[in-house]
């Protein structure tokens, strides 16, 4: 709401409450958070909230545009996150994240990468994932933020009973009959609760528990390039599925290439007969249109597939797709054309993921932890070097690990030093190279200093040790001796 | 010893072998190491490109192989081609590697979660054929996948390298097992030669060619990888009785 265009728009420093109607009073649908602070609550009455806060700024409620937002949103968390999404009226987005986590870098990068982007877009979101709709839905609102559970009956027992998606007026029963947690009702015998409330309680504590199938019907986005196949006879050996991918892929690029894009995500859903479905995602480095390469992806992740009774029908989509232009092997005549690895960073992709395939690229920085970070593996090249100077280690210990030395101070290298227990003589040593603090990014690092000194031991093994101080201002360090390197 | 290297019959042989071995696949190139003596006891007079090599860290550095990991960075600095290196711990430092003239632009790290991912990325690497080379620190290298890798690397002529390296040193006795790879590489730390002012040397290895298929065993005493990735040749001996020449003897392990 606060996104509204123009002058229209509320102020962010002030409190805002939506206004409805339910029946014939005018009542305060949604509060934000400051208006929250100031005691007003969803479901009083307006005159109330004028009481309250006597110049509250207010706008009319308007569900329907709600329930397209959510819809909208929803979309939008299909093409970026997972390919089974529905909107969860009136406020929640219900994510089936199987099969699809391993392309956001697994399931708790996930949920903290749609928290932050949520929130950066102006919408404060709470998300949890748990085995079930029922637990995710409960958790996502009462426990902590964001929250990833394994045992999902453990995490729901010490949860209270509202939690459950039940009608208020059964919750208000419970809790007269002393129920206070989930884990207390579900350990009462089903038939007096079935007696008092109906089918319900127990309904939706199977749905929790995952007793009872809770399908999710997907969002789907109009006029997205997709292809559907719906079969004579249910499927289920891996390979008549792995012969209607193929399939499907070469329709879908047929689809594609009328349009003249390339598919940067791929969605295959499974339709089984019981109802449920199941789906893949795979994602492309860059936009691509081969239907044997696509249909390779696909088939690979196709163990995680259970087709329970049998598969239906299969639906195709590319969520994501780009513009698709292609480019001569060669730049030059005569010169050698440069292989096209965009397939092999694809398949790689989609065994472990995105965000542990990489390229390191140097950056401006003496601290060694931080002299480098993540680029994409098809990045242009960055031409950027480290300075070379200095020798530095091929392994790095993260953290540095203590050692104890004999060292002379300010500025001689250790004679000895313990590391692991095993005590070494240093025969010959270089140093020191002496590294600042970068009180531009941490004030705390305004006076830190490391001294770097590279030791050799009486067998020829090297080490990268560094003292924590210039060795005689104690403000610069602590002067204790690390190891950060091994040079073999 | 000194037949097997001067008759032109046994050479034509060799070749006609491997003529009868490289039926139907791509053409496999030699990188040399462009150090004589290490070039003659390979019988190709180098490392042979799409194959699989193996190198691992002896005596203390068994567990970090840190002069091994430098040693392959060497080898892919003399590959052109981008470079795919597999790891399941990323304890590398990359700075080290530009020092032995690996460029950062050209190495691509795929970070997976076992062994047995590891594996899968780096036969898929090698399966591609558009890579300069290869690498995967692995702990167990079977008999049974070194042998899908070195099918896979002969096919596309792609440089495989297994670091070999092991959590705990009991570990390290699955070294002794064999693998289908057609060199196998022990590099360990030698002390370095003393400055005449106070400093570190040029780091110096004992290399030393465990197996060689078609070939013998040796080892040599060598400096390490410069800026290039080539290994140098000790310029001379601070004690020079201690040592033969490099390249001259025989191996025992």
């Amino acid at each position: 709401m606060r996104r509204l265009p123009g002058s229209a728009k509320p102020s962010p420093d002030a409190p805002l409450v939506l206004l409805g109607r339910q029946g014939r009073r005018r009542v305060v649908m949604a509060a934000d958070a400051q208006a929250l602070a100031l005691g007003i609550r969803p479901g009083m009455a307006a005159t109330q909230a004028h009481a309250l806060v006597p110049d509250l700024p207010s706008l009319p409620a308007d569900p329907a545009e709600d329930a397209a937002g959510l819809q909208r949103l929803a979309q939008w968390a299909q093409r970026h996150y997972a390919p089974i999404v529905a909107a969860d009226p009136p406020d929640g987005l219900l994510i089936d994240a199987t099969g699809a986590t391993h392309l956001a870098g697994g399931a708790q990068a996930m949920l903290a990468g749609l928290v932050r982007r949520l929130t950066e877009a102006g919408i404060q979101a709470r998300a949890a994932m748990a085995a079930t709709v029922g637990a995710a839905h409960a958790l996502a609102r009462r426990k902590a933020n964001p929250t990833l559970v394994d045992s999902t009956a453990g995490a729901l027992a010490d949860l209270p009973i509202a939690a459950l998606r039940l009608p208020g007026d059964i919750v208000a029963g419970l809790q007269r009959l002393g129920f206070e947690h989930i884990g207390a009702l579900e350990a009462t015998p089903r038939a007096p609760l079935a007696l008092r409330f109906g089918p319900e309680p127990g309904r939706r504590l199977d749905q929790a528990f995952g007793r009872r199938a809770e399908p999710i019907t997907p969002v789907t986005t109009p006029d997205l390039p997709q292809v559907h196949r719906v079969f004579a006879e249910p499927i289920a050996t891996a390979e008549a599925l792995a012969l209607w991918i193929a399939e499907l892929t070469r329709a879908l690029c047929a689809v594609l290439d009328g349009k003249c894009l390339g598919a940067r995500r791929l969605d295959l859903l499974f339709h089984r007969v019981d109802a449920g479905i199941a789906a893949i995602r795979i994602g492309t480095a860059k936009p691509a249109r081969d239907a044997k390469h696509l249909a390779r992806l696909l088939c690979a992740q196709l163990d995680g597939i259970d087709p329970g009774f049998g598969i239906e029908a299969m639906t195709l989509a590319a969520p994501v797709s780009e513009p698709l232009d292609f480019q001569p092997a060669a730049s030059r005549l005569g010169e050698a054309p440069v292989a096209d690895i965009a397939g092999l960073i694809d398949t790689l992709t989609n065994r472990v993921g995105q965000a542990r395939l990489y390229r390191l690229a140097p950056v401006e920085s003496d601290i060694p932890e931080r002299a480098m970070h993540k680029i994409a593996p098809l990045a242009p090249p960055t031409r950027l070097r480290w300075p070379p100077q200095w020798p530095r280690p091929p392994r790095l210990l993260t953290p540095p690990e203590p050692v104890e030395t004999m060292a002379l101070l300010p500025d001689n290298p250790p004679v000895q030093f313990t590391w692991r227990g095993l005590r070494r003589r240093v025969r010959r040593a270089d140093g020191p190279e002496r590294i600042y603090g970068e009180w531009s990014r941490h004030t705390a690092e305004r006076d830190a200093v490391r001294d770097y000194f590279q030791v050799e031991d009486e067998a020829g093994q090297r080490f990268w040790l560094f003292r924590a101080g210039d060795g005689t201002h104690p403000e610069t360090g602590s002067h204790r001796w690390f190891l950060h390197g091994l040079f073999g | 010893m000194s037949d097997a290297r001067s008759p032109t019959a046994l050479q034509a042989l060799r070749a006609r072998i491997a003529a009868i071995e490289a039926h139907g696949q791509a053409p496999r190139g030699v990188l040399p190491f462009g150090v004589a003596a290490l070039d003659a006891s390979l019988p190709e007079g180098g490392l042979l490109r799409g194959a699989l090599h193996e190198v691992a860290g002896g005596g203390q550095g068994m567990l970090d192989a840190s002069c091994a990991t430098l040693f392959a960075a060497g080898i892919l600095a003399r590959c052109p081609g981008p470079v795919l290196w597999c790891l399941t711990k990323a304890d590398l430092f990359a700075p080290a590697l530009a020092q032995a003239g690996l460029d950062p632009d050209r190495v691509i790290y795929v970070e997976a979660a076992d062994d047995k991912a590891v594996m899968a990325c780096f036969e898929e690497g090698l399966r591609h054929g558009g890579l300069g080379g290869v690498v995967a620190e692995v702990a167990r290298l079977s008999m049974l996948t070194s042998r899908r890798l070195q099918l896979a690397a002969e096919r596309t002529g792609t440089i495989g390298i297994a670091v070999r390296r092991w959590r705990r040193p009991a570990d390290a006795a699955d070294f002794g097992q064999p693998t289908a790879a057609v060199t196998r590489w022990r590099i360990s730390a030698l002390p370095s030669a003393p400055l005449p002012v106070p400093g570190v040397g040029r780091a110096r290895w004992l290399v030393e060619l465990i197996r060689n298929r078609a070939g013998e065993c040796a080892d040599f005493m060598m400096e390490a990888c410069d800026e290039t990735g080539h290994l140098g040749v000790f310029a001379n001996l601070a004690h020079g009785s201690l040592a033969p020449p490099a390249g001259q003897r025989q191996a025992v392990a």
